[in-house]
């Protein structure tokens, strides 16, 4: 990395932005106001509610309503006009405006983000700091959310998922353009392929503070945007919305929506009426949740990148999520019986979502596919499982999801034992591959749950007193949290056991041989073992450059908090 | 082997399969500790296989007795004050039912203490435990976040200690409850020393 020579042109996706130069930037100034919007919303609805009347008698003044002088209400206006206030009233509103400028300006100017080689970092608050650093390693995802309010004024969020819970650093909000930018910079990075060093960011301070002031401007599309190659994927899935809402309204939630109406209207014939009023909320709160859950996963797309699968929803708030490589810990293809006529399949994986437990938005980012048929299906845990043998692919969908067939390969649950699976036994069962295990369940709500090996963070085997009667075991994959089932029961005892041991060596092999924390380093020797999470080469010449250079990034360790056992 | 890990600045990652070493840390698990793990009678448990399981130290059963019995006494001095100064004989309801939990797991607490087991392999570590319902864990080594060394005062008392495992899943729950406070810094350090040098991602 020398200053001196910055290589001519190297190739774009070589190249950072001047925005993750390793140097403090600014979010977009808008932000105090779209973080504070929803105040300021309710301070402008009680004035305007106030001065109903005024205002239609201003703009409207046919339908103005008569009043004669006695009749009117006391109003603040009249008030201070009266009283000759007027001016005092004027300077107090200005005295206001000016303040909350000034609390804007000061949170702006101390919302500061800065993207190094090894970390993202964000400072905000200007009475209680907050300093928030997320080493790139483990990002597990970033995320792009677009409110629709902010879409209008061309900005959004960025989130950068970390490993633990509550642990995303946000950036919000910034330019469309140049958050498109930094997420590409930001997955570049985490990927561990050494990127050339912006020239722009090197050849001097013009170009930095250029960049700065782009951001400041907060002018989409001034940052020079070349190297976003990536914008627009095609999507590998169609979902056409009629069969998106055909699939929404055959679920579960329908049934329960039936039996609320009989029993309401049943409730209602044999004597109190009353209980017909409680109808319309109950058909507003369900309209409300199906025009929820079919808007937000229209314009659904999925799509391969150079950094991972990008996966894009929404109708008024888009959402715009990348998962890089070997993020996905579980995943699980479904369907109810609903939806078999038509061949309709979801998936839903497990993820580290980097969400407190308590956050209500955090299913979101579990569906991957809401509705899809087989041929879609296969296409997207293509995307999801890339490390997945073409010789695995027949147990997914034809000894799997379909199972089973002659020679199912699945060690499944004994008849003996079948009072336990009364239906689903001859499809209740696993399969370990070295890099994955399958788990099949379910005969009405057909299921398939897969966990790559080198995901899996241990193994565990259960048998109570019944299933010891029975001779059979329950194994269960242990992953990170989330909606995929991780047991299946009623196992052969024998054959579970064999699994658990075999799991067991499976995900020590399968997790020696995987490198996708830094997914793009493809230099098996650089990294022995899954060993140093910095590349070998860097700390030295780091803490060789001289000391004043400003520009080479911290030649501190990597704190990997959380990593290591203490 | 040192039990104080501030005292071993990043000693040369030995290898856990080291004769010397396993021998060294398989005495300090071992002392106090039971010796036979209880299994299930019939044919179709979940078998020991082979190995050797590492229990817990008999302490452990005191202390639980202590402490569960200390609570039944306590339930049991309310319930009889409330009978006698206020004459409630409704109390006897609830508290019957928490005596009668108290007591059974106060009876099958020997048993079930010395039904878990643990035991160090060369690149994950297994962990069973109960008779009646059984359940066996294998974590890699390399999978561990973090490892947690709990002791409480009556614990103190007695010496012992809980080492609690942790990774990346809430459904892994791997706590070792009982182990002599010298075994459980002495685990520590050694699954720290060989999660070090088996580290992979997430």
């Amino acid at each position: 990395m020398s200053e001196a020579s910055a290589p001519p042109a190297p190739p774009a996706d070589e190249v950072r932005s001047p925005l993750s130069d390793g140097e403090w930037h600014r979010m977009h100034p808008l932000t105090p106001l779209l973080r504070g919007g929803l105040f300021l919303l309710v301070v402008a609805g009680i004035i305007i509610a106030n001065l109903r009347e005024r205002l239609v008698e201003w703009l409207l003044p046919a339908f103005a309503p008569e009043f004669s002088e006695g009749e009117l209400p006391p109003d603040p206006i009249d008030y201070l006009v009266s009283r000759n206030l007027v001016l005092i009233a004027l300077l107090a509103v200005l005295g206001t405006v000016v303040v909350l400028l000034l609390v804007f300006s000061l949170s702006w100017r101390f919302h500061t983000f800065r993207i190094t080689d090894d970390d993202v970092e964000v400072r905000s608050g200007v009475l209680f700091r907050t300093h928030r650093r997320a080493p790139l390693d483990r990002v597990q995802g970033v995320n792009l959310t677009r409110p629709l309010v902010a879409r209008l004024l061309g900005v959004g969020k960025l989130e950068v998922v970390g490993a633990g819970t509550d642990s995303n650093v946000k950036l919000e909000y910034l330019s469309t353009s140049n958050a498109e930018t930094i997420r590409a910079d930001i997955l570049r990075l985490a990927s561990g392929r050494r990127l050339g060093g912006s020239a722009a960011a090197r050849s001097g301070g013009t170009r930095v503070r250029q960049a700065a002031s782009a951001v400041g401007a907060g002018l989409t599309g001034l940052v020079d945007g070349d190297d976003q190659g990536d914008v627009e994927p095609e999507s590998v899935v169609h979902i056409p919305a009629g069969r998106l809402i055909a699939s929404r309204l055959l679920s579960g939630t329908t049934l329960v929506l039936i039996a609320l109406i009989a029993a309401i209207v049943v409730g209602s014939i044999v004597g109190s009426i009353w209980v017909l009023f409680s109808f319309v909320p109950a058909v507003l709160g369900f309209g409300a949740y199906y025009v929820r859950s079919v808007t937000r996963a229209l314009r659904y797309s999925i799509a391969p990148m150079p950094s991972g699968t990008r996966i894009t929803f929404g109708l008024f708030t888009t959402v715009s999520e990348t998962l890089p490589p070997g993020r996905v810990h579980a995943v699980e293809v479904r369907q109810s019986i609903f939806w078999r006529p038509f061949g309709w399949w979801s998936i839903t994986v497990n993820r580290l979502s980097g969400r407190s437990s308590s956050d209500t938005n955090a299913d979101q980012f579990t569906t991957v596919l809401p509705v899809g048929t087989r041929a879609d299906v296969e296409r997207v845990l293509k995307l999801l499982l890339p490390a997945l043998p073409d010789e695995d692919w027949p147990f997914v969908f034809d000894q799997g999801i379909l199972g089973p067939r002659a020679d199912d390969p699945y060690a499944t649950t004994p008849s003996r034992a079948r009072l336990l699976r009364p239906l689903s036994w001859r499809r209740n069962g696993y399969l370990l591959t070295p890099d994955a295990l399958f788990l099949r369940r379910g005969f009405i709500w057909r299921a398939l749950g897969i966990f790559p090996l080198a995901r899996m963070q241990s193994v565990g085997i259960a048998q109570g007193p019944i299933d010891r009667m029975l001779g059979v075991a329950n194994l269960t994959a242990h992953v990170v949290a989330g909606s995929v089932t991780t047991t299946v029961g009623i196992l052969e005892r024998d054959d579970a056991l064999r699994g658990f041991q075999d799991a067991a060596d499976g995900i020590v092999a399968a997790s020696a041989g995987d490198r996708s924390h830094r997914w793009a380093s493809s230099e098996p020797d650089q990294t022995p073992a899954g060993e140093p999470l910095l590349e070998p080469g860097s700390a030295p010449v780091d803490l060789a450059a001289p000391p004043a250079d400003p520009v080479a990034p911290v030649a501190e360790p990597v704190e990997a908090p959380d990593r290591t056992p203490r | 082997m040192t039990n104080n890990p501030e005292a071993t600045p990043q000693a040369s990652p030995t290898d856990p399969t080291d004769d010397a070493r396993v021998r060294e840390t398989a005495a300090v698990l071992d002392e106090g500790s039971f010796t036979r793990i209880i299994e299930p009678r019939s044919d179709a448990r979940l078998p020991l296989g082979d190995g050797t399981w590492h229990q817990l130290a008999r302490a452990y059963v005191w202390v639980q007795i202590i402490s569960t019995g200390a609570f039944t006494l306590v339930v049991l001095a309310v319930a009889i004050g409330l009978q006698l100064w206020l004459d409630q004989p409704w109390t006897w309801i609830p508290a019957g039912l928490v005596l009668l939990v108290c007591l059974f797991s106060l009876a099958i607490t020997p048993r079930q203490a010395r039904s878990y087991g643990y035991q160090l392999r060369r690149d994950d570590l297994v962990f069973r435990r109960g008779i009646l319902w059984q359940r066996m864990v294998a974590v890699p080594y390399g999978r561990m976040q973090l490892i947690d060394i709990t002791h409480g005062p009556l614990d103190r008392g007695f010496g012992i200690a809980q080492l609690k495992l942790v990774t990346a899943a809430a459904s892994t729950g791997v706590t070792i409850p009982g182990l002599t406070q010298k075994a459980a810094e002495n685990l520590r350090d050694t699954l720290v020393d060989v999660a070090e040098t088996r580290r992979t991602g997430l």
